[in-house]
């Protein structure tokens, strides 16, 4: 199964060709009858794919995304309800089932689009292309801080908006009025001159008859009375009593418990192992060779684990048994040295001259920065329980990609796509590792050996050492400054691209820039990590415009404020977060202040840290205080809850987040080896939102790439100890180490 | 087969070899709001109260919980139509992101106010830095466990749903 990317989904096609098949575009219609038998029951109308209409005058909406905490399934609800003035306290939520039909075609169009607005003329074909595309893609991604941006605002409000114009219709046209006399209120269509009234329900089967409007129309900011409130969570009263049910939490009757080890080393084989069941292995019924990893069914997870553990397994011995954490760092070294002496860097970003602007530059500035890898260490192990019976396989599991799940079990078991039912649960923690299917993949091939179903679940170890890493990475950057500190030319070379033009995402006015990348083989698998390829670029732009500042004396909030004089959002967050994080005033005795900002995902995130740096070198953020240009928080308090999380997510990366290799193989297992942001650790965190009327930006992930530099920053500010490799907790930064200036 | 109590019902549960507590509440026992995070007493998530006090039931053997008043997230609250004040304070500071470390984030929580029904923020640090969350809502839980002991204090009652 082909990994997803964003990347790997933009080069599929759909863009590139997209001029040619607009021509043979199919239109999607009105797909409501073919999705009814999926989501709603005799007595229910289906407006349209994103909503049906119950007797009882509930509204649902249909969400094609897990929820993982996000609040994804409250928010995009009150973007549906908001548009059809519904009466929220009667709306409720279904999670769109893994079907083609659900293949998320607004997703999609975001992605490669963006909030570019179509032609009139064409919206009906580029549907179509967009779908048809996605179906085949199997594309219903919960990822990309993308829910609200693209089904919120492409998807759900018109859902929404039209399912109100066919309601208002049906209404005008039962009591023989023009539709510019009735209005819409809570659930009901009034017409206020014959004082009729009308509930959604009682119009619905005729309004599902009236045709859809394809661009109905919107409300402004001003006419909001659900978005942009915050309203109660529905996922959250079933977590508190231990209800809610996640992967980990399926019961299946008849059902066993599977666990596994892969080859610790990627890539490797099994050698051998006996699979023979013993008398005093208790209650285990299979062990399995799956070829690259061995795997132990049995009554309980414990004694599938006790059993595997006392296994003995040998794994064949590769090349990449002898590779360290060094020899990969020096092979990032060798490849940026060899490409750059051989012109073979790959370019990434050009603008002006940036190599003959250095020579003539007054002051030039290099660093050198290196990235760890990083594990997701989602709270939920990996799971997934399948059973496989009768041709067909049904699936258990929290996934942030249901139907690449669909798809991938169908390929391994050669089925038909619709033989492969995908039940999606809450997810334990997604930050990306969600949306692989390796697990899912593992779980069939286990399950397709036995006759009842199997819950397979990964030890916490397994789950570290099997992840798919947010890569480790090497960068190298150098900026010519002029007399008055301001840099005119730039450079920076880095390894591994994984998407569009990330490391160029910088609001600062730098005239000659040149940014290349080089991408060495590598043998450790690579995933989408929580802000993807931003969590290193922020930290690279916004630790050496720190750099830059420092070398020009310049107070480094101006210094940001004055370079980015051409993006007055920026300017307008910068100055948010100086007022409210009191920049400038007095700290304590090793103390300090940090400052960094950056856009992604739509939403520009600037935040200050205060941190203590203790005489041993022990580093403590006290407090970080965020400013965010959401362009619009259709859910004020889960936005802030949203930065909270990508800064604690951020926080433990940038302190001690540390994936290392020796001997081929992982070096970290558990929460003791890799650890992660405790409360005793955690710093107090005031958000401040911007609502600048842009469109809405993304929440789940633009909190994250900016709190590393804010950190480090800070630490600078503290001791005068720039870090330029981390986690943080691998420098020195005891006092003896620290500059006397 | 060894006999368990958990949340004032008796179970019997067959546990070979050293099998931990968590493992037979989860699979035998059918009480899945206990969490598997760590296996070795790291995040938390598996947090039960035996005999009252918190415990890390993924190391906890079951023979030690023999004839022992075990309590999971499940037994918390008086009956089925209540919540504890903690879970009430949780839905009212919308606490949980994910919310797969929420049972044992708020099982630490209850022992911690059964002790000390007033603590301080490096009190709440001392009791809760055992259990992880990955969403990082640490303001939350300790906003959420300042409100249900004022709560708590206000009133005896637990609050009704």
């Amino acid at each position: 199964m082909k990994k997803w990317t964003r990347r790997a989904f933009i080069g599929a096609g759909v863009l590139a060709s997209g001029a040619v098949v607009i021509g043979i575009a199919i239109r999607p219609g009105n797909r409501s009858s073919k999705v009814a038998g999926l989501i709603a029951s005799a007595d229910e109308t289906v407006m349209n794919i994103w909503l049906k209409i119950s007797p009882d005058n509930t509204v649902t909406a249909i969400i094609p995304h897990a929820e993982m905490g996000q609040g994804v399934h409250t928010t995009l609800a009150m973007m549906l309800a908001e548009e059809m003035d519904a009466d929220w306290s009667k709306v409720k939520f279904l999670e769109a089932p893994a079907d083609k039909e659900y293949a998320n075609y607004v997703l999609a169009k975001g992605f490669i689009a963006g909030d570019k607005q179509f032609p009139k003329f064409l919206e009906g074909t580029i549907d179509g292309v967009f779908l048809t595309a996605v179906k085949s893609m199997n594309f219903q991604i919960t990822g990309g801080s993308a829910s609200v941006r693209f089904t919120g605002q492409h998807g759900m409000r018109i859902a929404g908006a039209a399912a109100k114009a066919m309601l208002l219709q049906a209404a005008a046209d039962t009591w023989k009025v023009p539709t510019e006399e009735l209005k819409a209120q809570n659930s009901t269509i009034i017409h206020q001159a014959s004082n009729r009234t009308a509930t959604f329900a009682e119009l619905a089967p005729a309004a599902a008859k009236v045709k859809s409007p394809k661009t109905p129309k919107l409300k402004s900011q001003e006419e909001f009375t659900i978005m942009g409130t915050s309203k109660p969570r529905f996922d959250i009263p079933a977590k508190v009593t231990g209800e809610a049910k996640f992967g980990m939490d399926v019961q299946v009757a008849g059902m066993k418990y599977a666990t596994i080890k892969a080859s610790p080393v990627f890539g490797s084989k099994v050698k051998s192992v006996d699979t023979t069941i013993s008398s005093s292995m208790l209650g285990v019924s299979k062990i399995l060779n799956l070829g690259n990893a061995v795997a132990v069914i049995a009554d309980g997870y414990w004694q599938a684990k006790t059993t595997l553990d006392g296994l003995p397994i040998e794994f064949e011995s590769t090349a990449n048994n002898k590779l360290s954490q060094a020899d990969i760092i020096n092979g990032y070294k060798k490849a940026m040295d060899t490409a750059l002496a051989e012109d073979e860097l790959d370019l990434h970003f050009k603008k002006g001259d940036a190599l003959k602007e250095l020579e003539s530059a007054e002051t030039l500035v290099e660093a050198e920065y290196e990235l760890p890898f990083l594990a997701h260490a989602t709270m939920e192990p990996m799971n997934c329980t399948t059973w496989v019976h009768d041709g067909k396989c049904e699936i258990w599991c929290g996934s942030q990609n249901p139907l690449g799940v669909k798809a991938a079990a169908a390929k391994l078991l050669d089925l038909d796509f619709d033989q492969v039912t995908v039940h999606n649960q809450l997810l334990g923690g997604g930050f990306g590792r969600r949306s692989e299917t390796d697990v899912i993949e593992q779980a069939v091939m286990i399950a397709k050996e036995v006759d009842f179903p199997v819950k397979l679940i990964w030890s916490r170890e397994e789950d570290t050492q099997h992840d798919v890493y947010r890569e480790a990475t090497l960068s190298r950057m150098k900026a010519g400054l002029d007399k008055s500190g301001n840099p005119i030319a730039y450079t920076h070379q880095f390894i591994f691209k994984h998407h569009p033009p990330e490391a160029a995402d910088m609001p600062y006015d730098i005239p000659n820039q040149l940014i290349q990348y080089s991408s060495p083989e590598t043998f450790v698998p690579w995933g989408n990590w929580r802000s993807v390829d931003h969590s290193t670029h922020g930290f690279l732009t916004e630790s050496f415009i720190d750099e830059l500042a420092f070398a020009a004396k310049q107070d480094p909030f101006a210094y940001r404020k004055n370079l980015s004089k051409n993006n007055p959002r920026f300017q307008a967050v910068l100055d948010l977060v100086m007022e409210k994080s009191g920049w400038g005033t007095a700290l304590p005795a090793n103390w300090g202040r940090g400052i960094a900002i950056a856009q992604s995902f739509g939403t520009i995130v600037a935040e200050v840290a205060e941190v203590e740096v203790s005489v041993e070198g022990k580093v403590k953020v006290h407090r970080v205080v965020c400013a965010v240009d959401a362009g619009f928080a259709i859910h004020p308090d889960g936005f802030i809850a949203q930065m909270e999380s990508g800064i604690i997510y951020g926080l433990a990366a940038a302190m001690t987040g540390e994936i290392s290799i020796e001997n081929g193989a992982v070096m970290q297992g558990n929460f003791h080896d890799y650890p992660v942001t405790r409360m005793n650790e955690a710093p107090k965190i005031e958000t401040h939102i911007i609502n600048s009327g842009n469109p809405p930006g993304g929440g789940g992930e633009p909190s994250t790439p900016v709190i590393g530099p804010a950190v480090t920053n800070a630490i600078f500010n503290a001791t005068g100890i720039r870090i330029r490799q981390l986690p943080i907790s691998k420098n020195d930064l005891r006092e003896s180490m620290r500059q006397t200036t | 087969m060894t006999r368990l109590i958990i949340n004032g019902k008796d179970f019997e549960v067959d546990a070979p070899g050293g099998m931990p507590l968590l493992w037979a509440i989860r699979e035998q026992c059918g009480l899945t709001g206990t969490k598997f995070g760590c296996g070795i007493a790291q995040c938390g998530a598996c947090t039960i109260h035996l005999d009252g006090q918190p415990i890390r039931s993924c190391i906890t053997p079951v023979t030690a919980a023999e004839g022992k008043n075990i309590t999971t997230i499940e037994g918390i609250a008086s009956d089925q139509n209540t919540l504890h004040a903690v879970q009430q304070a949780w839905i009212d500071e919308q606490t949980p992101q994910c919310g797969y470390c929420q049972s044992g984030q708020i099982m630490s929580a209850v022992a911690l106010l059964n002790e000390n029904p007033s603590p301080s923020d490096a009190e709440i640090d001392a009791a809760m830095s055992g259990n992880i969350c990955r969403c990082g809502m640490y303001g939350r839980i300790k906003s959420a466990i300042k409100r249900a002991s004022e709560s708590l204090q206000s009133s005896t009652t637990p609050e009704i749903i």
